[in-house]
């Protein structure tokens, strides 16, 4: 039977751009242009891959995002995901991590899954905590902050570099992975695969296609409150010496002068 | 005042320093209780230094789940002494595990969460977190307005300060879901240490990027760190190319620090490092190149050739403090 590969990607601002706040303390997605999450770009690598050492496996791309977000599944269709999903709704507007991951569970479980791969964090709000949540909420076992990943015989594994030790995890599918930036640099599109995206097929649904009730969604069913949001000053730069064979001995003066020794 | 569950985590059988910051953070909007999870025979030491610390109760549970199974087994255990504690608050530190835990924790407790405080006061309506978000561009607070708030605190928010209680243990038995066995730690590799301090506890930081050339260049780099008492850290392009260890990584996909001093040599300062260290105290930075962004962030700059301008350094601060 062929395996189905969710790949659960999100479309950010950019992070070189200007990022801001609105007046609703959201994040204000329209001052910054926006992204497939570049973190995201290694969750669909890693799909893609097993997939391909898989053989009989289908790679499906999902959001949930505003209409924009379509950009960022033709991005990772044109790397070489099969079909997209994308949830939109204006009641989603503000939704916190524990809606997004309620209206993500009753997504994949709309579309059936093996294995769902996540990138480790988003750039923008990067808790980092999506894809425990789902698990959570689907019942299935979380491997996740991996470097390394693979699937076999129905066992996915993995290795996740922690704090104080790296460990090797294995669970069996269906099961929720993350995968980190240090799982394999991404594949850019080509220009064939550029071309073969634009006739890949996006299924649409909204809140009512999944039974969701907007009441537990939105700015108005979130958890938590941004109550303040201050830009921080820019810092100013000091002073930039030329070292003229004198370099190290100037930055020891502004050090000592600075009490540091 | 209510309970205040703080998560302890440990390694080699000792606390670590940011268990004992939650411990001085969860003074400030209750009482204090250290949750102590699968420390086996070290139990009994980390509920010592807890109570050092301010915990007036200290929560222990030990099962083997807790070391072969992941995340789940302490979800379960936390989830669980939360309700029977019936707990104002939970503190947990904000690695990338402490935050998975918090996140079903909170969930299961139905209950809102804030991830990566770099502060927490007490408010009128509950706890208030400061987070910095955008790369460190804004400086955000916020309070949970659904069920028992459960913060994840980065470490560094606070220094830790004892203030004695009793510690009095109680032991409880978990009752384990059928989830908790799902995933297995087949192996584990325990970090070794560099003898340096830790990036995220240091208050100096040294770092080196792409322009330090290779991992031999790293050298010049850790002598300097070195002559100060700092900690080693790295740019994601020099710990891609293999020259340093990625546990040394600063960035977003690293560590973010804040120490009071953060020198950053060969490094670009492009804002993913940004993201990692801006909201240090004072910035030093040494490049080649006049135009690098990261001295527009700088204190203090140099333009030059690190591999001359370090070496000097190093020999004036040995100078200085012999
Ligand atoms: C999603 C994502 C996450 C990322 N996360 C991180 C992260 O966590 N941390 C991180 O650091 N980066 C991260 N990056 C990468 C980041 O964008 C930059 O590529 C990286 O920070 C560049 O590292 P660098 O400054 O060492 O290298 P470069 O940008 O190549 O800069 C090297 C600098 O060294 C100088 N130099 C060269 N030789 C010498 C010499 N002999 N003496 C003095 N100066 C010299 C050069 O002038 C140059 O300015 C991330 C990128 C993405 C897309
Ligand atoms: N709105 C979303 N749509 C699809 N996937 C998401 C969304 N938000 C988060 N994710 C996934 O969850 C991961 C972690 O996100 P976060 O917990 O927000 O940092 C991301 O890398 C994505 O793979």
């Amino acid at each position: 039977m062929s395996m189905k590969i969710l790949t659960l990607v999100k479309y950010v601002p950019d992070a070189t751009g200007d990022r801001r706040f609105t007046e609703d303390m959201t994040t204000d997605r329209d001052a910054v242009d926006g992204l497939l999450s570049e973190l995201d770009e290694y969750a669909v690598e890693q799909a893609l891959q097993i997939s391909e050492s898989h053989g009989d496996a289908e790679v499906i791309v999902v959001t949930m995002g505003p209409a924009d977000a379509k950009d960022a599944l033709r991005k990772a269709l044109s790397m070489g995901a099969d079909r997209a999903v994308h949830t939109d709704d204006e009641d989603l507007h503000g939704t916190d991590v524990f809606g997004t991951s309620s209206v993500l569970a009753e997504l994949v479980q709309h579309v059936g899954f093996d294995l769902v791969v996540c990138g480790m964090a988003s750039t923008d709000g990067g808790m980092g905590v999506l894809p425990a949540l789902l698990a959570e909420r689907l019942g299935v076992p979380q491997v996740t902050l991996l470097s390394e990943v693979a699937v076999d015989d129905g066992v996915v594994s993995g290795l996740r570099d922690g704090d104080t030790a790296t460990e090797r995890l294995q669970a069996e599918l269906p099961a929720v992975v993350s995968v980190t930036d240090r799982s394999g640099e991404a594949r850019y599109p080509s220009f064939k695969g550029i071309m073969a995206a634009k006739k890949k097929p996006v299924e649409y649904l909204d809140l009512d296609d999944l039974g969701i009730d907007a009441a537990t969604v939105g700015l108005a069913g979130s958890w938590t409150a941004v109550d303040t949001a201050t830009a921080r000053p820019p810092r100013t730069a000091g002073s930039v010496v030329k070292d003229d064979g004198d370099g190290g001995t100037r930055l020891a003066e502004f050090l000592a002068s600075q009490k540091f020794i | 005042m209510g309970e205040v569950l703080v998560l302890v985590e440990h390694a080699d059988g000792r606390v670590r320093k940011p268990a004992l910051e939650l411990l001085t953070l969860a003074r400030r909007i209750g009482e204090p209780s250290a949750v102590v999870l699968g420390a086996g025979e070290a139990a009994d030491s980390i509920r010592a230094k807890a109570a050092e610390y301010g915990a007036v109760k200290v929560y222990v549970a030990d099962a083997a789940q807790f070391a072969d199974y992941h995340v789940v087994p302490k979800v379960d255990a936390l989830a669980q002494i939360a309700r029977a504690a019936d707990a104002v608050a939970l503190l947990v530190t904000s690695s990338g595990e402490g935050k998975e835990i918090a996140a079903r924790v909170a969930l299961r407790l139905n209950s809102g969460i804030i991830t990566d405080a770099i502060n927490v006061h007490a408010g009128e309506r509950g706890p208030i977190a400061t987070q910095s978000v955008f790369a460190a561009s804004y400086q955000v607070t916020s309070t949970v307005t659904e069920g028992t708030p459960v913060i994840t605190v980065k470490p560094n928010a606070t220094s830790p300060e004892p203030a004695p209680a009793e510690g009095t243990v109680e032991n409880v038995s978990v009752t384990f879901s059928a989830a908790a066995t799902g995933t297995k730690v087949v192996s584990r590799v325990a970090r070794v240490s560099s003898g340096r301090p830790e990036l995220t506890e240091a208050a100096m930081i040294v770092s080196g990027g792409r322009g330090v050339g290779a991992a031999e260049g790293f050298s010049v780099v850790e002598e300097l760190a070195d002559s100060l008492g700092a900690a080693v850290g790295a740019s994601r392009a020099a710990v891609d190319a293999g020259w340093y260890p990625h546990s040394n990584q600063v960035g977003q996909t690293g560590k973010q620090v804040s120490p009071q001093l953060y020198i950053a040599n060969g490094i670009s300062g492009a804002i993913q490092h940004r993201a990692g260290m801006q909201t240090s105290k004072t910035i030093v930075a040494v490049n080649k190149d006049p135009e690098a962004p990261i001295f527009d962030l700088s204190d203090f700059g140099v333009v030059g050739d690190l591999f001359d301008v370090l070496p000097q350094l190093t020999a004036q601060i040995k100078a200085r403090k012999s």
